[in-house]
């Protein structure tokens, strides 16, 4: 049992049993690529119907604590649970956006088919799409306020309207965690205002929503939940309690100066 | 078919100490000039991730060759005159990678696939024109397939002297433009932000690694001078992460690989110039890729288990302090082996003594961050060093008077 | 004209346009991935492969040699992989070091053993020997019904046909994890699919399509089937699925014409010998991306290309 030769990522196959049924725990979760690690020692827990934005500097390791929680890039260390039990036994829960920019939209297909990638899940290998998959990618696309754009070629869309498609894709698979990385990168207004609608609209449907987000002005408006990281933990809780000057002082260094910290409620300033 | 070792050895001296005849000295320095070219291009088409843009290149050669030949046959020659035969090639190989351009830019298909449709199809025509030739029975067309593999017997004096002048010509050519290649290689965007065009840089590479491919049809062959351009440069990544040192040690490589190739096929003539130039590049690539003490994989995957060691100690350390389980097999082992806990698991002293000088470190960091002064040093923290290391006794005196009390390391998640 | 096109020509065009499809219809998804040079290296090492195949078994049989091509198509893959993972080599480039240095090997081995006493060369496995598959025992298209003329096909014909339609099979099979992991394949991960082994399958396909395909019409129409009809096929539409149609359709085309302007072409123009039918069957694959490229209704990029 002792000093097993690890070299990729540490395979948690049996879970402790401590680690509660919360949505997403994660104890100890190293990433490192080169001599630096990019997420060191990184402890979480979400809570069951949260709205928990991700916050930190760029470089902090936001995007890439979700994909090793999903085991999208390898661990050198850590444990994660979800609702209690590996990612792979509870992968039909969880849905995942990831960025925009990771795919190539001069794929050739169409919005109704990436949606339907949703559903990839349910129909296996080689069922047949039916009218009610078809239905159920609509009603999805129309959520977004996408509908009318579902035979357009992907590659055809703006930023925003990709980025709803590839909700409307997270929303068909109709999970009960949503992990989503930097939604609202990039986008136009009125994409800002359908997505957080949506999240919102899932959020009060009892569903636990986790985002990667840089956006500190809109962190009290659009979460309840705020976990800050700068490559280690520096603060988890409620916005209320943990979204603090200090804390954020000590996420984003010298960085961010005091005054702007006074502005947060005022106006808009991206940190990053 | 192979050669006992004491023969062996003394081709290996024979071959090192230029004891080989006029001739094929020459053909082994026009290689090892051909190779040092080859490293030299290679570099920067590589640095540029296009490195197979040279295999279009030399596959490209193909229709030009077999239409000089039948030019020239057509006009009375006997079809085989070197200069002529290359210059076809060059001119068929620079309408390719026309095509290549023409295709990335104006389709929306990549580089990838358009290197492939380039190489496959103009191969494929040279190849229609070369039963042609066979079939219109005209000049002397035997020795055309040495520019598919390279040159199997020895190379006339007057092909030799061509090499080898083309062969420096190139070397100073890529020595003239050394300074903008390397810029663009490096990083395009700030090469263009100082006014350097990287199109027409690139446009030169190109050109050069025509030039080195011309070069090298006739020692090497039209599919091999693709394992010249881009083997050295590949091997010499290992060694340096610098673009002019990959560039220097590339040019070695490739000149060593010109050169004992040669010279190996001319002690032992059996074995063919070509093949053995790209094998002994290859075996210096071996070499390279496991053991270069830079990125080679035996002390990369030394510093990997280093790493990872490092890591799991100080979150074990950490865990003792903040008194929650540990969860991993591995950093139990490495907490016992250290002598930091016991074997029922309760930390011995020295590792509750570690782990509270761990806890302090991380505090002391949460500090640090927060001050404006030591951004510089918290921008390079890896997490794992002592912070004695990295700043003053009298910095982190300063650091401990903003220590509150409340000692945020042992604060356990909610 | 029935019978002496049944016995002449029948076999190589069908035997052509198999190989063709066999290698279009992984093709696509490779030049959706941007690993459309894997098949110009698995049809390189192809060489060392038949050769290493050769001097193990001592005879020219076909399947030693096959088998040997795919030996060397599995470790020119494990090779490349190994490159590129160990040194963080960008693909292209950990390529070219793999392709090249093994077809040195196989030529290497090829002066080094006495093969010149058999029907072992170079040329025949880059040009293959597509005018030769003749159908000796056929009479006319009443051969077909004739088992006797049957069992007289040549052997490459249904060695095709059988890959032909393995690769049809997973293509339509694994068509939702291909198209899936092409288009994101993160995404395929958290759905729980194994994007590594999808991805290696793939490659394995079409090292499969590449060996049968050579052993039949030779090395350059593999690298040219496999990028230049699906890469005109991405050209006429914005679908996946017409594209594989369309490809399809490119393969077939290119080796029927490029067959029959081999064969007859020369004739034509008073000369006495066809050419190479491989050769020319890749020029016109290139001729068909080359007007595809001018003219087809999708030929430019519409979105912005994605962020490396």
């Amino acid at each position: 049992m002792l000093g097993l030769p690890f070299f990729k990522g540490v395979r948690a196959e049996t879970l402790p049993s401590d680690l509660g049924d919360h949505p997403l725990v994660v104890r100890g979760l190293t990433v490192s690529y080169g001599e630096k690690p990019v997420v060191f020692s990184l402890d979480m827990t979400v809570q069951d119907g949260s709205m928990t934005a991700i916050i930190g500097p760029n470089g902090a390791g936001k995007s890439t604590l979700l994909k090793a929680v999903l085991g999208i890039v390898p661990r050198l260390s850590g444990v994660v649970a979800v609702y209690g039990r590996s990612l792979q036994a509870s992968r039909r829960r969880v849905a995942y956006v990831p960025q925009r920019a990771s795919v190539d939209w001069d794929f050739p297909t169409r919005v109704l088919d990436v949606v339907l990638m949703g559903l990839a899940r349910d129909l296996g290998l080689l069922r047949p799409v039916r009218d009610r998959h078809r239905q159920r990618a609509l009603d999805c696309l129309d959520r977004v306020g996408m509908r009318d754009f579902a035979d357009r070629q992907i590659g055809q869309l703006s930023g925003g309207q990709q980025q709803r498609v590839f909700l409307a894709r997270a929303l068909a698979q109709d999970a009960d965690l949503y992990l989503l990385d930097e939604p609202f990168a990039g986008v136009d207004a009125a994409t800002e205002r359908a997505i957080i609608r949506v999240l919102k609209g899932l959020n009060a449907d009892g569903r636990t929503v986790v985002a990667v987000h840089h956006d500190l002005s809109t962190v009290g408006d659009y979460f309840d939940h705020v976990l800050m990281i700068n490559v280690r933990r520096v603060a988890e809780g409620p916005v209320a309690t943990a979204f603090t000057e200090a804390n954020l002082q000590t996420t984003y260094g010298g960085r961010l100066e005091t005054g702007h910290v006074d502005q947060l409620n005022v106006g808009k300033i991206h940190v990053d | 078919m192979w050669i006992n070792s004491t023969s062996a050895r003394s081709m290996w001296i024979e071959a090192l100490t230029l004891q080989l005849g006029y001739n094929a000295t020459l053909v082994a320095i026009g290689a090892a000039l051909l190779g040092i070219a080859a490293g030299a291009t290679g570099t920067f088409l590589f640095l540029r991730k296009r490195a197979l843009v040279s295999d279009a290149i030399s596959h490209a050669t193909l229709p030009g060759v077999g239409i000089a030949f039948l030019i020239m046959a057509s006009l009375g020659g006997d079809g085989r005159h070197l200069a002529g035969l290359l210059l076809g090639a060059a001119v068929s190989s620079a309408l390719g990678v026309a095509f290549m351009l023409w295709l990335t830019r104006r389709t929306r298909l990549y580089e990838d696939a358009a290197i492939g449709a380039v190489l496959s199809v103009f191969f494929g025509f040279g190849v229609v024109l070369l039963t042609v030739i066979q079939t219109v029975s005209i000049g002397r067309p035997a020795g055309l397939s040495d520019f598919l593999l390279g040159m199997t017997a020895g190379m006339l004096y007057r092909d030799a002297v061509l090499i080898a002048t083309a062969g420096l010509l190139a070397i100073a050519a890529v020595w003239a433009l050394r300074r903008p290649m390397t810029l663009v290689a490096f990083d395009s965007g700030f090469a263009s932000a100082s006014g350097i065009r990287v199109r027409y840089v690139d446009l030169a590479i190109t050109g050069l690694v025509l030039a080195v491919t011309i070069i090298g049809l006739k020692i090497v062959g039209l599919i091999l001078i693709v394992a010249l351009l881009i083997i050295p440069p590949v091997a010499a990544r290992f060694w340096s992460d610098r673009v002019d040192h990959v560039l220097l040690i590339s040019s070695a490589i490739g000149g060593a690989a010109g050169y004992l190739g040669a010279a190996l096929s001319a002690v032992a003539p059996a074995l063919p110039t070509g093949p053995i130039i790209v094998l002994v590049a290859f075996a210096l690539f071996v070499i390279s890729l496991l053991f270069s003490p830079v990125r080679g994989v035996f002390s990369v995957w030394l510093r990997h288990r280093r790493q990872q060691r490092r890591i799991h100690l100080r979150q074990g350390l950490l865990a003792i302090a903040q008194d929650v389980p540990i969860y991993e097999h591995f950093t139990i082992a490495l907490l016992l082996r250290a002598g930091f806990v016991r074997g029922d698991g309760v930390p011995t002293e020295e590792g509750r003594r570690q782990a509270d000088q761990a806890c302090r470190d991380e505090d002391r960091w949460a500090v640090a961050r927060r001050m404006h002064a030591h951004e510089s040093v918290v921008s390079r923290f890896d997490g794992l060093r002592p912070l004695e290391s990295l700043l003053t006794v009298d910095e982190i005196a300063e650091i401990d008077r903003q220590l509150t009390e409340r000692t945020e390391c042992k604060e356990v998640a909610s | 004209m029935g019978g002496e096109f049944v016995m002449l020509s029948l076999t190589p065009i069908l035997i052509g346009v198999l190989a063709a499809v066999a290698c279009a219809l992984p093709g696509n998804f490779l030049v959706l991935r941007r690993q459309a040079l894997i098949g110009d290296a698995i049809s390189h090492v192809v060489l060392p492969g038949i050769v290493v195949g050769f001097l193990l078994s001592g005879t020219v049989n076909s399947w030693a040699m096959m088998a040997g091509a795919a030996g060397a198509a599995v470790v020119a893959v494990a090779l490349i992989e190994l490159i590129r993972r160990l040194g963080g080599i960008e693909p292209g480039a950990a390529m070219g070091v793999a392709f090249t240095s093994m077809f040195a090997f196989g030529v290497l081995l090829l002066e080094q053993s006495d093969t010149s006493s058999v029907h072992l060369d170079v040329q025949h496995a880059l040009y293959g020997n597509l005018e030769s598959l003749i159908w000796v025992e056929a009479r006319g298209w009443g051969s077909l019904l004739d088992p006797v003329a049957l069992a007289g096909l040549p052997p490459e014909l249904p060695r095709i046909a059988v890959v032909a339609i393995l690769m049809l099979a997973f293509t339509v099979i694994f068509w939702r994890p291909l198209k899936i992991s092409t288009f994101d394949e993160g995404f395929a991960r958290v759905l729980g699919m194994r994007t590594n082994l999808i991805g290696f399958g793939l490659v394995i396909m079409a090292a499969i399509a590449a060996v049968a395909a050579f052993d039949a019409v030779g090395s350059i129409i593999v690298i040219a089937m496999f990028i230049c009809p699906p890469a005109a096929a991405r050209l006429m539409t914005n679908r996946l699925e017409h594209q594989v149609l369309w490809s399809i359709a490119f393969a077939v085309f290119s080796a029927v014409v490029g067959y029959v302007l081999a064969g007859y072409g020369p004739l034509w123009l008073g000369a006495e010998d066809a050419v190479s039918a491989a050769g020319m069957i890749a020029t016109v694959s290139g001729l068909v991306l080359g007007i595809a490229a001018l003219y087809a209704p999708h030929r430019q990029r519409s979105g912005a290309p994605a962020d490396a």
